[in-house]
Parts: C-alpha cells; structure tokens; sequence
C-alpha cells in the first residue's frame, strides 16, 4: 500500500573502483537515468540503487501483507453478504499484491524467505499505518478511502519508477487499489446516508484515520534526506510535501460529497504556492509508531509470526513431497533410458 | 448454458489427481480460470435477487427449503475458511483458500436470495437474523478449522460431495437451482483440485504431515453420513426432479475420494458416524459462536443499511 520512506543511502563508488565491464554497465545505467527509460533485472545497476529497491519494494510488499491484518480483522462480522464478500476480495488482492512485490524484489537477488524471515524477526519495516487498529465496520470505509487514496497519490508515479519489474507490478497493483478506494468511499457513503449512529461510526473512523494517512507520505521534504537520491534515480518523482498536498486536495473535496468533515480546521489552498496547506502533524507519533511503539506493532507482528510458525510443517511437507516427486521422475528417466 | 459448463458436467471424473492436471475426461480445462470463464455469463446473486423482486423467479415452500440448506451449507463454510485469509501457512493459500471462501459465499448468496423468495426475505435476513435451530446446514459445514490439515480435511470432503451434488443439480426442473449449480458446479471442480492436491502432499509429505492428515481426516470423517441422508423433502424434490436425492451421491463420492485417498495411501477412516441433524436444526456446540460473530454487527443496528 503504501511507498515507503526510504533509508541511508551508501555512498557511491568512484569510477575508477569500477572495472571496464561495470564502465560499461554504469554508462548503460547513466543514459537509461538521462533518457528516463527502464533497469531490467540483468543490467547493471549501482549498488546502491539495487539496495534501495531492493528495501523500498520489500518494504511494500511487508506493508501488502501486514495490511492484510486491521481488514481480516472484519470479514467475519461484515454486516451484509454482500459487504463480507467485497472485503474478502480486497484482502485476497493484497495477498496479491505482496506476492507480485515480493516477485519483483527477488529480481534484485533475495529470496522471498530471506524477506519474510527479516519481516518476522522485527528487522524489515512496514508501513506504520497498519499499526492503528481497525476498531468499527466504518473503519474498512475510511481505510479504504484514506489509507488507500495516500497509497495511490503515492503509487501512481511509481509506475514510471526506472526499475521495470517494480514499475509494471504498480501498474496492476494502482487498478485494484482504486476499487479498493472506491469501496471504502462507498461504505463511508452509506454509513453517512444511514442512522445517526452509523453517521457517527463513519465521521469517528476519518478522525481517526486523517492525520496517519497523511504521515504515510514520509516525513516533511526538510527532514527527508534520501528522497534526492531517489529523485535522481527515478524512482522517486515528487517530493513528500508535493503529494500530500495533492492528497489533502483531493480529500478535501471528497469529504464534502460524503457529508462527513476533516478533523482539520487549518485546511486551505494557498493562492500563491497553489498548494493545499494542511494542520500540524504529530511527527513525534509518527517516529514512535516507526520504532515499534505503536498502538498494534507488537500484535501484528507476532500474528505474522504464528501464521509463518504454525505453516512450517505445511511448507515442509510441500517441498518434501517434490523431491520425492522428481525422485521418482528421475528414476522412471533412468529406468528408460537403460 | 455456455459450453463450458455443459463439458463440465457431462463427466464425472476428476483428471490426472497425481499432476492435478484435468485429461481429456477430466471435468475442467487445467488452463481455465473460473473467473475468466464466467464474466458475463456469470449468473450473479443480484440476478437472483432482482428475478425475485420482479416475481420473474419464485421458488415453491419446499424448494425454497431445499435452496436455505444448501445455502446455510456454503455460508457456515465461507465463514469459516474467511478466518484463513492474513494466517494461512504460505501467501499462496492465502489468496487460494479467500477465493474458496469467496466462491463458496457467492453460491450461499444466490441460494439464500432464492430461498428468500418465498418468505419476502432477503439474503441478509436470511444470513443475520436467524438462530442457530433454524439453520439447516449440516454440521461437517461448522467444524472448527483445526490446523491446515483438518481444513483440508474438510475442504476434501465438501469438495467432492459439492461436485456430485452440483453437477446433478444442473439437470433440475427449476430454472434456478440449475442456473445457480451450473456456474457453482466449475467452481467447486477447481475446489477439489485444491484439496486432493494437498492430501497427496500431505499424506505424501512428512512424517509429521502424514500423522496431521490422518488425524484430520478421522476428526472430519464422522460427518460425512449425514451428507447422504435423505428426508422426506429431498425424496419428494427429488422424484419431481428439481432436487437431488442426497443418497444418490454416496458412490460417487466414495469412488472419487476414494482413489485419491488411495492415490496418498490413506485408507478411508473407521470412525463411527455422528447422527447429524442439520438438516432439521440440529447443530453442534459450534455454530453459536459462529453466528454469534457473524451476526453480532447487523444485529446492533437492525433495519440499517450497509
């Protein structure tokens, strides 16, 4: 769901550390930087630059599979048929999602395993906003409607990002997530067209929900070192600030046809910046939530953990039966051949 | 009926169960995806719903009966496969046991909007404001999921008797129990792909696997009579040829499950069958706590809207 802030970015290598091949290779990459096309999995690439893919896409796909977790929390209890299947849907997509990213991560060279064991030993991070918990049935509305609408301001560029398998897995992952944003748009709809206690579930969740969409972002640009780099590298097109005004805009205009307001009252447009203006954030919450002190990063980590744990002997199993299987294959090829 | 589904049901094999691949005999194209097949043709619960509305389809008492028990079956199993989905032992089955889960509640939604048909009652009225002594699932549908292995268990056991089940039903003399058990029936084909994939890894796997698919399979076991218990409504839906005689199913479904089981080296448990009931609103300890949790949202807020 959400892009993630990126991390220290190492130095990088001078020229004359680099053997002819990589000259070539970094040439290679220089032009594909400067003519914004596209890295492939076999090209050369500094490591730096795989590194920070490599986090950042793993990254997204821990926050695809952490996320998975405050909707779950719901399926059970949707309050229609019709709204438990939607659900169910929508959680299956993110499976999917963390699935594609983790494909496209292994391109850079690590295993899914690796990422996962990293994921589950507390090493690897995630998007902080799925350490809120998703406390009433509106809450699968404002998830939908703000955490996903933060995930596609920030995912939409990202499908021109310069690494291919990472930009065409956005593609796919940007058309679901915009049923994702407009199924939670629909269930705040309803809910705020509902009772007065509905009305109140609704307008309760975007409270609760505002300010961490908005921090989902990254920090403001003055205190986002890495996203230079980025930039460079074309992984990166605008700036943090840039897209969560953008957002806020959006938002903005939205709340007003769902009837429900912002809990916000310094929202504005600035006529001489042309930028959406928002309220103060609670960055102080943001870094506390980020070092694992947040309201659910203990239960989502280790509810991770005991799905991977209780699934050993399922994947032991499954990996045990295939190589009796190709045994057996090659057995039967030994046998024909003699 | 769009061909696929009429090559789907003219056989009653299962394909290759070692590669999991369909052959030529086999009930399914192994490049297929049931949803690829069914966009546009697919026979949605709204459908349904709307031909009810419009008294263009309007089931008898008994056939509403018959459509509320199977029905119940695929709810009460929906909910509980839903528990997997964010705790499954690979991404993989995440995504696999959600779409079971999710096809599993498309069929309950369009058996229960039909049902409903004859009280003036909606699928939501059906699922959220009934107690447990008036659900007629039977009671394999409530086991709890127990590990991988007792899901799988399970999920074999349903998967099969589904099959038969549907596959018959596409033959009905109601228009829409045969509509709702053509698009249903290539569903659940890929269902039992799924879960005899798994009892050969299973059984075929580790020492330990092995040890939790035997126990699986002899914790589920007892339920399975009950599947093939006929009752006097069956047996008059049936001579009128809109339903299926539960009992007609038994062979097949031995037979099928059978050869996979044989395939894994499994013998067929000997435990003693449980009397079952479901039917009539006989459940176990189970299904209140599962309504109690599906239900307890709608029920705060009655009459509302979601």
């Amino acid at each position: 769901m959400a892009a993630q802030n990126l991390q220290s970015v190492p130095a990088e290598l001078s020229p004359e550390e680099l053997s002819a091949e990589e000259a070539a290779g970094k040439a290679n990459f220089d032009r594909v930087m400067a003519e914004d096309s596209r890295i492939e999995p076999k090209d050369w690439m500094p490591a730096p630059y795989r590194k920070t893919l490599l986090r950042q896409i793993s990254q997204h796909a821990h926050s695809e599979i952490i996320g998975m977790q405050p909707e779950a929390n719901w399926i059970s209890r949707a309050p229609s048929l019709k709204r438990k299947a939607i659900l169910m849907a929508k959680v299956q997509d993110e499976a999917g999602h963390g699935l594609y990213l983790y494909s496209a991560a292994e391109t850079l060279g690590q295993t899914r395993d690796k990422m996962m064991e990293d994921l589950i030993a507390g090493k690897a991070r995630y998007s902080s906003i799925f350490n809120y918990p998703a406390l009433t049935w509106a809450d699968m509305g404002a998830i939908g409607w703000l955490v996903d609408g933060a995930a596609i301001c920030n995912q939409v560029p990202l499908c021109r990002a310069s690494y291919g398998p990472y930009g065409r897995a956005m593609v796919r992952i940007c058309k679901e997530e915009s049923f994702h944003q407009r199924q939670g748009f629909e269930i705040l709809l309803e809910l705020s067209n509902g009772t007065p206690e509905q009305k109140q579930m609704a307008q309760d969740a975007v409270n609760r929900w505002y300010a961490p969409s908005l921090m989902m972002f990254g920090p403001p640009d003055d205190d986002s070192p890495n996203s230079k780099q980025s930039m460079a590298w074309n992984i990166k097109r605008f700036s943090n600030d840039e897209l969560r005004s953008r957002f806020v805009g959006m938002m903005v205009e939205q709340v007003r046809v769902l009837g429900l307001t912002l809990p916000d009252d310094q929202i504005r447009y600035n006529e001489d910046t042309k930028k959406w203006e928002h309220g103060p954030l609670d960055w102080h919450e943001f870094q506390e939530v980020l070092a694992g002190r947040g309201p659910c990063n203990s239960q989502r980590l280790e509810r991770r953990r005991q799905a991977h744990d209780d699934g050993a002997w399922v994947r032991e199993a499954a990996s045990a039966y295939a190589d009796k299987q190709r045994a057996k294959q090659s057995m039967k090829t030994k046998e024909y051949a003699a | 009926m769009i061909p696929e589904t009429t090559r789907t049901t003219e056989n009653s094999g299962h394909g290759d169960i070692s590669t999991g691949v369909a052959g030529p005999s086999g009930s399914g194209d192994s490049n297929a995806s049931a949803t690829r097949i069914t966009p546009g043709n697919a026979l949605r619960p709204e459908d349904i719903a709307l031909e009810v509305r419009t008294g263009l389809a309007k089931p008898s008492e008994e056939v509403a009966e018959y459509a509320l028990r199977l029905g119940d079956d695929a709810l009460i199993l929906a909910q509980r496969l839903g528990h997997w989905i964010s705790r499954a032992p690979e991404l993989e089955e995440d995504v696999a046991l959600g779409n079971i889960a999710l096809d599993q509640l498309g069929h309950a939604r369009s058996f229960l909007s039909y049902a409903g048909g004859a009280w003036g009652k909606s699928e939501d009225d059906l699922a959220y404001f009934r107690r447990e002594h008036e659900f007629r699932s039977v009671q394999l549908f409530e086991q709890p999921n127990g590990d991988f292995a007792v899901t799988i268990a399970r999920q074999f056991i349903v998967s099969y008797y589904q099959f038969e089940l549907y596959r018959r039903l596409t033959e009905s003399t109601d228009a829409t129990l045969a509509a709702i058990a053509a698009k249903a029936v290539k569903e659940v084909d890929y269902h039992r792909d799924h879960s005899a994939q798994w009892i050969l890894r299973l059984a075929g796997g580790t020492e330990e696997s092995r040890r939790r698919m035997i126990h699986g399979l002899r914790l589920m076991w007892p339920y399975v009579n009950e599947l093939f218990q006929d009752d006097e409504l069956t047996q008059r839906l049936a001579e009128a040829g809109a339903a299926v005689a539960p009992s007609s199913l038994r062979e097949d479904f031995d037979r099928l499950s059978g050869e996979v089981l044989k395939e894994a080296e499994l013998e067929v448990p000997d435990v003693p069958a449980a009397p079952g009931g479901g039917r009539h609103g006989k459940h176990s300890e189970h299904l209140g706590y599962i309504l109690a949790e599906m239900q307890v949202l709608a029920r705060e807020h009655p009459g509302a809207s979601w």
